[in-house]
């Protein structure tokens, strides 16, 4: 188990790497110098050329991935070129909106599919089967942004019953702040939803078929009880995978919902962060995320070795 | 006993809802769609920047009024040696900076000398190129020296990159703005909004609101959402035209429309062939139409112009007849050209939606005498490097949003690379005349040498679009520079 999970831990180092290579020159790549951006059109050179001295643009593009990959090392993420306050600091303000939010729509989108798949699977087949799978199959082809404008034309705008948008600040109570968050929290859940609920259906039958399943029902229980005592347990390991990876990409994935409800979140701050060309930032803030994934899967590959002894050995 | 706790309770209340609304009537949400990267009007060239701080929290010399015009700020008045080269301002007795120190000539030497430093961050510079020596005479007087005599100095001075700052609160000016103005900065969440509250110590007429909060929305079917669900008050620079009039119609809304210093052209690499030839550029004025690009793209706002100048200016002259819409024309001034068959060049788009959808209804006008355009869509920090400063494009469209900027078309390394040394002595003259009609005479025929040589394709000056509350009073509909002047925004009775 301890060689099993230095062997994880060293692929995790060496993604980590490349991943911050790679991030590094795509970002750079782009055309488009930060302290010209900021200085618009009637900046002199002099000016400009001051700027970059004081952002530390001046430097090589080697040295700079150094300064910048060893200062991440120690917790600095360095500072921001536009908004000139330390990117962890902005980073960290940033993940309590968008933390809460993809926990709010992950909690959601379990609530909606865990009924929904048992529901189908149990009634595999028959009328109600068949309004669920209808039902997925559009939470999955609507497109979330049009689905929160359409929640916040009724919502907001007709019934009154939340803001347009925006972010009240936990500052003023914690239900204000889900209360803020839950338009934005049904959007991104309604596809997640969806597609989980789909997973959650088909787990469970594939389950059904199995040997044990076989045996349960032999032994005397119910088609349900089978499906409560043992199937679901055991279909619980394909549906767990899913949610690590729908928890990274919500993080990830909020750029849109937060430009629609306008929250101060991540996915806004890599927005305006491109526009600006505040490289540090972006490149901070992806490697976060790049981070957060690849640390989800780490755990979730000690997970599986944990839950399935045949893995150690293989590796 | 249980009776009167009750009657206690209820009146509570009542009186609670009564202070609620008491309260939310001297505070005013403003929507914007940008986000200001920080909060120094001094080092950036954001108009963000200015749309929060310009008259509510600093203050320069001089400053703009509504209308466009300069008078006096800080400095309650001016003398003007005959040379025109001393300028001797005395300023308002009792100004004091936000953090309680006293504004005096030090401080105005501080920011001037500041802003032309060597190692100066100001985005504009040129403004303050021609000062030779800034003196402070006595603490309510200071003497600025020019090189040579400025028409445009005062002017240049109410510019949101010359407001008077303060050596003891320049270090953290980015995140904590120390001013002298009628509202003193109060918090800022990034990305979602900025306070402000009233200064009680305001050395001028106070503000009425108590406070106000400016809210960035970027996406513009959230600004929509935001001002239909009344979330914000106000949305200043409203980004989708096409819901005005849902609002004009609307009783609890008012829509003010007014002009800006935006003269939104189609500018053209005068020294990339075939645009060396003034036929060429002849041609390209006469195959746009400006009123379907007006109508296409801003959805009837906005007013033509015929050369780089803003026609609410007394000194504007309409040239709009030189580049009458007239395909027949343009083709034929092609084939004179050597080019009857057109050619084929680059349309570079920024971002805002004027160029974007500008673009796609221009490079279809272009299509009808034969030039094919190719339509490059780019963000600003693209444009600002290969086209702004490598001049590596053919056409491209873009607002100059800069208060009386003719200036530029003196400057022959300027993006469109327009190098006419008439023009040049012409600016030269301009800078030497304080003449008011002298002065008037002169960007008259600089606006019609340009005109006349077809340096760039003028569409129209861009609109300042306004939604409110139908409450709401004292908004500036006009914006004769980057700002939301909140000082004397109040709520009707």
């Amino acid at each position: 188990m301890l060689r099993y999970s230095l062997k994880r831990l060293l692929s995790l180092i060496i993604s980590l790497t490349v991943a911050s290579v790679l991030i590094f020159m795509v970002i750079e790549v782009a055309p488009g110098d930060p302290a010209s951006y900021m200085l618009g059109m009637n900046a002199q050179p002099d000016t400009v050329a001051a700027l970059r001295a004081e952002l530390g643009l001046d430097v090589s593009k080697a040295e700079r991935y150094f300064n910048w990959a060893s200062a991440m090392l120690t917790g600095d993420f360095g500072t921001s070129y536009t908004y000139r306050t330390p990117v962890s600091k902005m980073i960290g303000e940033r993940m309590w909106v968008s933390l809460p939010l993809a926990l709010y729509a992950l909690t959601l989108s379990t609530l909606i599919a865990f009924p929904a798949g048992i529901y189908a699977a149990a009634r595999r087949g028959k009328a109600g089967d068949v309004v669920v799978m209808g039902a997925t199959q559009l939470g999955v082809a609507i497109p979330n942004f049009w689905f929160a404008m359409m929640m916040v034309l009724i919502f907001a705008i007709n019934l009154r019953w939340f803001g347009a948008g925006g972010f009240a600040g936990w500052d003023k109570g914690f239900w204000t702040g889900i209360h803020s968050l839950t338009l934005p929290a049904i959007s991104l859940a309604l596809p997640q939803g969806a597609i989980l609920a789909r997973v959650m259906r088909s787990a469970l039958l594939d389950i059904m078929g199995e040997d044990f399943m076989r045996t349960a029902r032999a032994k005397g229980l119910s088609r349900r009880q089978a499906l409560w005592r043992h199937g679901l347990r055991n279909a619980m390991i394909p549906v767990l995978t899913i949610i690590g990876l729908q928890f990274s990409f919500l993080l990830a994935g909020s750029i849109i919902i937060e430009q629609v409800f306008y929250l101060p979140g991540l996915g806004r701050l890599v927005f305006q962060a491109i526009s600006a060309r505040d490289l540090i930032v972006v490149e901070s803030v992806v490697m976060l995320l790049v981070f957060a994934v690849i640390m989800v899967n780490f755990l979730v590959d000690l997970a599986y070795a944990f839950v399935d002894p045949r893995l150690r050995s293989r590796t | 006993m249980r009776q009167f706790s009750k009657l206690v309770f209820a009146s509570a209340i009542a009186l609670a809802a009564g202070m609620g609304i008491a309260q939310a009537q001297g505070s005013l949400t403003v929507a914007m769609q940008l986000e200001p990267p920080h909060l120094d009007p001094t080092s950036a060239a954001a108009g963000a920047i200015d749309s929060v701080t310009y008259s509510n929290i600093f203050e320069g010399l001089t400053r703009f009024m509504g209308d466009g015009s300069v008078v006096p700020g800080l400095a309650e008045s001016w003398e003007i040696s005959d040379d025109g080269l001393t300028y001797t301002f005395k300023l308002h007795d009792g100004v004091k900076f936000h953090d309680g120190t006293t504004m005096d000539a030090e401080d105005v030497k501080f920011s001037l000398d500041r802003a032309r430093a060597e190692d100066s961050a100001n985005a504009q510079k040129a403004l303050f190129a021609g000062i030779t020596d800034v003196t402070v005479v006595d603490p309510l007087t200071v003497k600025v020296t020019l090189s040579e005599p400025n028409g445009n100095f005062l002017f240049n001075l109410a510019w949101g990159d010359a407001v008077i700052v303060a050596p003891e609160s320049i270090e953290n000016i980015k995140t904590n703005p120390i001013g002298t103005g009628a509202f003193k900065f109060s918090d800022w969440v990034q990305g979602d909004k900025i306070d402000i509250v009233r200064n009680p110590d305001y050395w001028g007429t106070p503000a009425i609101l108590e406070s106000a909060t400016f809210k960035f929305i970027s996406d513009p079917t959230a600004a929509f959402a935001a001002v239909m669900a009344e979330d914000v008050d106000v949305f200043t620079g409203f980004p989708a035209p096409e819901n005005l009039p849902q609002f004009e119609a609307d009783p609890r809304f008012q829509v003010l429309v007014g002009s800006t210093e935006g003269e939104t052209i189609l500018a053209i690499n005068n020294k990339q062939p075939p645009f060396d030839q003034l036929k060429v550029r002849e041609a390209l004025a006469h195959a746009i139409d400006r009123q379907a690009i007006i109508d296409g793209a801003m959805f009837g706002y906005g007013t033509p112009i015929g050369t780089h100048f803003a026609p609410h200016n007394p000194a504007y002259v309409d040239l709009t007849g030189m580049s009458a819409y007239d395909p027949e024309l343009s083709k034929k001034l092609l084939a004179e050209a050597g080019f009857p068959d057109g050619f084929e060049t680059t349309l570079y788009l920024p971002p805002p939606s004027y160029a974007r959808r500008g673009g796609e209804i221009i490079a279809a006008q272009l299509a009808e005498v034969g030039i094919k355009a190719e339509i490059i869509n780019v963000e600003w920090a693209q444009w600002l490097e290969s086209v702004f400063r490598g001049k590596n494009f053919g056409l491209t469209i873009v607002s100059h949003t800069e208060p009386m900027d003719i200036g530029i078309y003196a400057r022959p390394d300027y993006y469109f690379q327009y190098d006419n040394p008439d023009f040049q002595g012409l600016m030269k003259r301009l800078n030497e005349t304080t003449d008011p009609d002298q002065r008037t005479m002169l960007l008259q025929n600089a606006q019609r040498m340009i005109s006349d040589d077809y340096v760039n394709g003028y569409l129209f000056q861009l609109a300042a679009l306004t939604v409110a509350k139908v409450g709401v009073q004292g908004l500036w509909a006009n914006a004769p520079t980057q700002a939301t002047d909140l000082t004397a925004v109040s709520w009707a009775k």
